[in-house]
């Protein structure tokens, strides 16, 4: 099962290795986004995929269940996620985070039911968010390009191969009874989808164009993510503050940035 | 979610019909209390919003609160380096739209609230500080986690106000400025402000409905 993951990975990534080739020359010259003509096009399919599946059901499940449900269920998955989290606050050179990630497994897998509840969070012991590709840039790793991938969304060149790492290194899909697996991927799905229900309305509306506003999203945060919250002031888009460079960036952005990589 | 408990508490801050008053005397953290408390309280006793009427949230949206917010310096940032460019009648468009696209989304977002609660970071500033970020957390019911939400401050001669909202580490500002870019790029600065009124318009016609 293992392996069977592996390689639905090897080939995304030949997917995305191709497309990045053939994307290449779709740009409209933003220097995060070389691939945009691609990108674009995923982000269109992934949207479908979405609206005719994920988002009903997701809607349903939001209709059907009472909060405290939707609450125990968000809380087991995301217990067994703390463990995870914890490994990679470990990578990341944060010692007490990384206790603190496994003191909340431990209390909450039995104090909290399996984790049903986060007594944790209640006693003070804060939720991180951490995967590899955070972990990578810590190290140092620039972020490449920005690539939307099928399935899994928005994600940047060095978050792309962080996820291959989060996807191989997931408990969930460790599980040896493949039914049971399925189960619980597609409930984390769904309980995942469902929190995001409303949000999709709002960035609806709010946004010129949603495929560049969840982009700018998706850059920005994970920018702070990484650096805990507490990013340096510096502007994605500008490269100084007052954002008087970001022409000189967009006209030379596929090989600056192919330069890069 | 994350956006949406954003925008939901942002369009709280907004409606504040007593705090106003006092604002300029307020610290920074107290005023963020003090007017995003007092708004859930409106929220949670309005029948009319709570059963999605838009309109009425926007006139106390516009009524009550815009006092709070610098939408000129948010304009200004949004747009970026092309705001210099900008003539006097076209930043003042440009203000107009962008404010009026924020205030429609907001007002969506609230007639959405459903049992959120906010708590506050604790807050440190500087004596004679001008520039500062007030840290609030939403609680929304049946999510797994709370929802980080910031509110980037600065002092002027009327007291202080909110000229940047970050939620979840994302600043709403600075997400539209490479769309901005992009539009100015295309049509110039009167093509980015029409296709603000036409975003206006087709979000004032699905309200209508």
């Amino acid at each position: 099962m293992k392996t069977g993951i592996t390689r639905q990975f090897s080939k995304l990534a030949l997917v995305v290795a191709a497309a990045g080739l053939l994307g290449g020359c779709a740009t409209s010259g933003n220097p995060k986004d070389p691939i945009e003509g691609f990108n674009r096009a995923m982000f269109g399919f992934n949207e479908g995929l979405d609206k005719v599946i994920i988002k009903p059901v997701a809607t349903g499940y939001e209709a059907v269940l009472p909060d405290p449900i939707q609450t125990g269920v968000a809380n087991f998955f995301s217990n067994i996620a703390d463990l995870m989290i914890g490994v990679n606050n470990l990578l990341q050179g944060k010692p007490a985070q990384a206790a603190s990630d496994a003191g909340r497994v431990l209390v909450n897998t039995t104090m909290g039911f399996l984790g049903i509840i986060d007594v944790a969070s209640s006693m003070g012991m804060e939720k991180h968010e951490e995967d590899v590709g955070q972990t990578f840039g810590r190290w140092g790793m620039s972020d490449g390009a920005y690539v939307v991938l099928p399935f899994f969304g928005p994600r940047t060149a060095r978050d792309t191969i962080g996820l291959a790492f989060d996807v191989y290194t997931d408990p969930v899909a460790h599980v040896d009874h493949i039914p049971t697996r399925n189960v619980l991927l597609t409930t984390r799905l769904i309980s995942d989808r469902a929190e995001f229900l409303k949000a999709d309305k709002v960035i609806e509306e709010a946004a010129l164009d949603k495929y560049s506003y969840v982009r700018d999203a998706y850059l920005q945060r994970r920018r702070s993510l990484i650096h805990d919250g507490n990013p340096p002031k510096f502007d994605p888009y500008s490269g100084s503050g007052d954002g008087k460079s970001a022409d000189a960036q967009g006209e030379g952005s596929t090989a600056q940035v192919a330069a890069r990589n | 979610m994350r956006l949406f408990a954003f925008l939901l508490a942002s369009a709280s801050f907004f409606l504040s019909p007593g705090v106003q008053a006092q604002a300029k005397e307020l610290a920074p953290d107290a005023l963020v209390k003090s007017v995003t408390d007092e708004v859930l309280d409106i929220i949670r006793k309005d029948k009319d919003i709570k059963a999605g009427n838009t309109q009425r949230a926007i006139e106390l949206v516009e009524q009550k609160v815009l006092p709070h917010f610098n939408f000129s310096r948010m304009t200004a940032l949004a747009v970026g380096r092309d705001w210099r460019q900008a003539t006097p009648e076209q930043q003042k468009a440009l203000t107009e739209e962008f404010r009026d696209l924020l205030v429609r989304t907001y007002s969506n977002a609230l007639t959405a609230y459903k049992n959120e609660t906010v708590d506050y970071r604790p807050f440190k500033m500087k004596a004679g500080e001008t520039d500062v970020t007030v840290r609030t957390q939403i609680h929304q019911p049946g999510a797994r986690q709370p929802i980080k939400l910031d509110y980037s401050l600065e002092k002027n001669g009327n007291g202080w106000k909110v000229y940047d909202v970050v939620v979840a580490d994302v600043s709403l500002v600075t997400n539209y400025r490479s769309s901005f870019a992009t539009e100015i790029r295309n049509g110039g600065i009167d093509g980015l402000i029409k296709t603000l009124k036409a975003k206006n318009s087709s979000l004032e016609a699905a309200n209508r409905k």
